[in-house]
């Protein structure tokens, strides 16, 4: 949708939205707002969303969020767009007094965090707003980057602080406008003609990717976006075929124009470290495919860089709906990047959902179209993010070596899993709590501890308390399971807290803590194990698994076992 | 140069796209103040159309003189490239 014109979009406005979901956007801005409005709309229906758009007239900011009945309020837009326009601002500026100018950055800021106060004192809806485009008016010379009292500065500096406020503020997302306009260039993106007869600070044609970046964030908000990228590798992400010239004559690093593949391949990797799966698809023998990822010095993806690593001789098509089978993300979350043509058009046309990017013919423009492209925002980042390949990789080598065997118990054999036992410690009150505060599917009674009561019943002599954590041949999986046994005087032993990460479900992990309850009430000299299930909205999975593992049910959602007589379930996982 | 001729039957194919009316037929005396919906607002469409379809750029002087279609003409004839 990059090249689409504004008279297109402008023909959607007319179009039938029946059936396509409802979406209202709020629009302020201190310049004329009404085209860009329009093009909102027309991308809109693009996307299959019937945009209705409150468009505030010119300078309406400061009374529409003041006044608790304006129209801004009673719409209740699920979105608000703000677009100041820095020619706007620099008129301000220039009506300053020096000393003003000075400080112009932030006041402008502090103007703004007041509108965003009063919108979200008011309302949750999310506030998307354009950076500044830089204007350099010229006074100051090259002087004015170092001078506070030229307007170039003071725009950088605006925003600097605008970035630091929305990194602080959650309902704030910011729309990368600046960067836009300096891709194509202020003389492309600024026609001073439309601005002093229209007071609009943006050329008609750039609308509709102004209108794409807005709704890459709209969409991200909604849950739409895009995780996973899959790759070829022949003159993708080296030059060259490796199976004809052979891991050595790949171009990439320092032979040739290899720097372009280079480049790419740590556009990726920063994706990657982002949190964006990588995987390889590739017309390829196996072994050829992956040699320079693990050999070739000059490569800056690695084997361990990527989820799943598929070089075959099957049709593309065929080899992308099995990574996004076993990966189980949608097809609208993955993007296909292939510098062939023809394997694009052939994957296109089998896979409806997939995005696959046309990439320009040359090789060395491939890594500036990617990067304008936009195709992977997101609205958060998290520690975790950097984690997301290691976790999706092994559970997708637990999926693929699944497929591989005769019957489950001979693939939960071939896990080699091992479990540890232990009771409650320091390293691990917080994850512990955490857990009690968060797993509600796999959780028997559902008690919610904080960190200072998971201390306390630790140090008590009426608990015994037990963690568990599981690895298998693929990995670790952690600390996932929390059990707090309570003494009761007379020989009974009652499960206060049970519960369990629903990650490791149906591998034995149920059977394998059981047992260790019992065995742990048997050592300690208990004639009664009591486990209680109490109802809720989420917890229906273990309603019956106190029965399922041999407990007398004795009504009211109180289950009875005999240490003594208990009969073990076997299982497939070792004791550490 | 460009025949005006020619020059009213491109400009009419616009005025219909940007008006969505098949029916409008432009002459030289048409303008904002005797045709429905010729706000600011589509002013500003038409000139970006007009400057595309004929391949050049209006002075802001002569937006500002354009007092209706003939006038328009007139420049188009005068400056058009394609």
């Amino acid at each position: 949708m990059e090249s689409i014109l504004f008279s297109q979009l402008k023909k959607n406005l007319k179009k039938d939205t029946t059936g396509f979901k409802e979406t209202k956007l709020a629009v302020l801005g201190n310049c004329a707002t009404q085209l860009l409005s329009q093009t909102l709309r027309g991308y809109a229906y693009e996307l299959k969303i019937a945009l209705n758009v409150f468009d505030a007239d010119y300078d309406q900011l400061e009374p529409q969020t003041l006044d608790p009945n304006s129209e801004l309020f009673t719409f209740e837009p699920n979105y608000i767009l703000i677009q100041l326009c820095s020619e706007k601002l620099q008129l301000e500026f220039c009506d300053s007094s020096p000393e003003e100018q000075e400080s112009f950055a932030n006041r402008v800021m502090a103007r703004i965090q007041e509108y965003w106060r009063r919108i979200e004192a008011r309302m949750k809806a999310p506030i998307l707003q354009f950076d500044f485009v830089e204007i350099n008016d010229g006074v100051f010379g090259n002087f004015g980057l170092k001078t506070q009292k030229s307007f170039l500065y003071q725009i950088r500096k605006l925003n600097m602080l605008f970035s630091e406020a929305a990194s602080k503020d959650k309902q704030v997302f910011p729309i990368a406008l600046n960067s836009l306009s300096a891709q194509v260039g202020r003389d492309a993106f600024f026609d001073p003609q439309l601005f002093y007869i229209a007071k609009m600070p943006i050329q008609v044609d750039f609308l509709p990717q102004i209108a794409k970046r807005v709704f890459d964030t709209v969409e991200a908000l909604a849950g739409h976006f895009r995780k996973c990228a899959i790759l070829d590798l022949d003159n993708t992400l080296w030059g060259g075929v490796v199976g004809d010239d052979g891991m050595e004559g790949i171009r990439i690093g320092e032979l040739k124009d290899g720097k372009i593949y280079s480049d790419l391949q740590r556009y990726f990797k920063e994706l990657r470290n982002r949190g964006v799966l990588l995987a390889v698809c590739s017309k390829n023998e196996y072994d050829a495919a992956i040699r320079p990822f693990r050999e070739h010095p000059e490569m800056v993806l690695r084997e361990d860089d990527f989820v799943m690593f598929v070089a075959n001789w099957e049709d593309k098509a065929s080899n992308i709906r099995r990574i996004r089978e076993t990966l189980n993300i949608g097809m609208d979350s993955i993007v296909f990047i292939d510098d062939n043509p023809f394997e694009r058009n052939a994957v296109r046309s089998q896979i409806a959902d997939l995005t696959v990017p046309e990439l320009p013919p040359e090789p060395e423009k491939y890594l500036d179209f990617l990067r304008k492209s936009n195709l992977f925002e997101t609205v958060s980042v998290s520690g975790e993010d950097a984690k997301r390949t290691q976790q999706y990789r092994e559970e997708a080598q637990r999926t693929e070596s699944a497929a591989t065997f005769a019957s489950y118990d001979e693939y939960l054999q071939s896990l080699e899993m091992v479990a540890e036992a232990k009771p409650f410690d320091d390293f691990h009150f917080a994850r512990i709590a955490q857990l009690t505060q968060r797993s509600n599917q796999f959780n028997l009674r559902t008690v919610r501890y904080t960190e200072s009561d998971i201390k306390r019943i630790t140090k008590d002599d009426h608990f015994i308390t037990l963690y568990f954590t599981l690895r298998d041949k693929f990995g670790d999986h952690g600390l996932i399971s929390v059990v707090i046994l309570e003494k009761r005087d007379n020989g009974t032993l009652f499960v206060n807290e049970f519960l369990m990460s629903c990650r490791v479900l149906k591998r034995g992990m149920e059977e394998f803590i059981i047992n260790k309850i019992i065995s742990t009430a048997k050592e300690n000299g208990f004639t009664l194990v009591e486990g209680e299930y109490i109802r809720t909205q989420k917890n229906a999975m273990v309603a019956q698994l106190y029965t399922q593992h041999g407990f007398t049910d004795c009504g009211n959602g109180i289950f009875h076992a005999d240490p003594n007589t208990y009969t073990f379930t076997p299982n497939y996982i070792k004791e550490s | 140069m460009m025949d005006r001729q020619e020059v009213f039957k491109r400009l009419n194919e616009i005025f219909q796209d940007i008006f969505e009316d098949e029916n409008i037929v432009v002459t030289d005396e048409t303008c904002a103040d005797n045709m429905d919906g010729w706000d600011s607002l589509r002013h500003i469409t038409l000139i970006s159309s007009v400057e595309r379809e004929f391949g050049f750029k209006f002075a802001m002087k002569e937006i500002l003189e354009m007092e209706n279609v003939g006038i328009m003409a007139d420049i188009i004839v005068e400056r058009a490239t394609k």
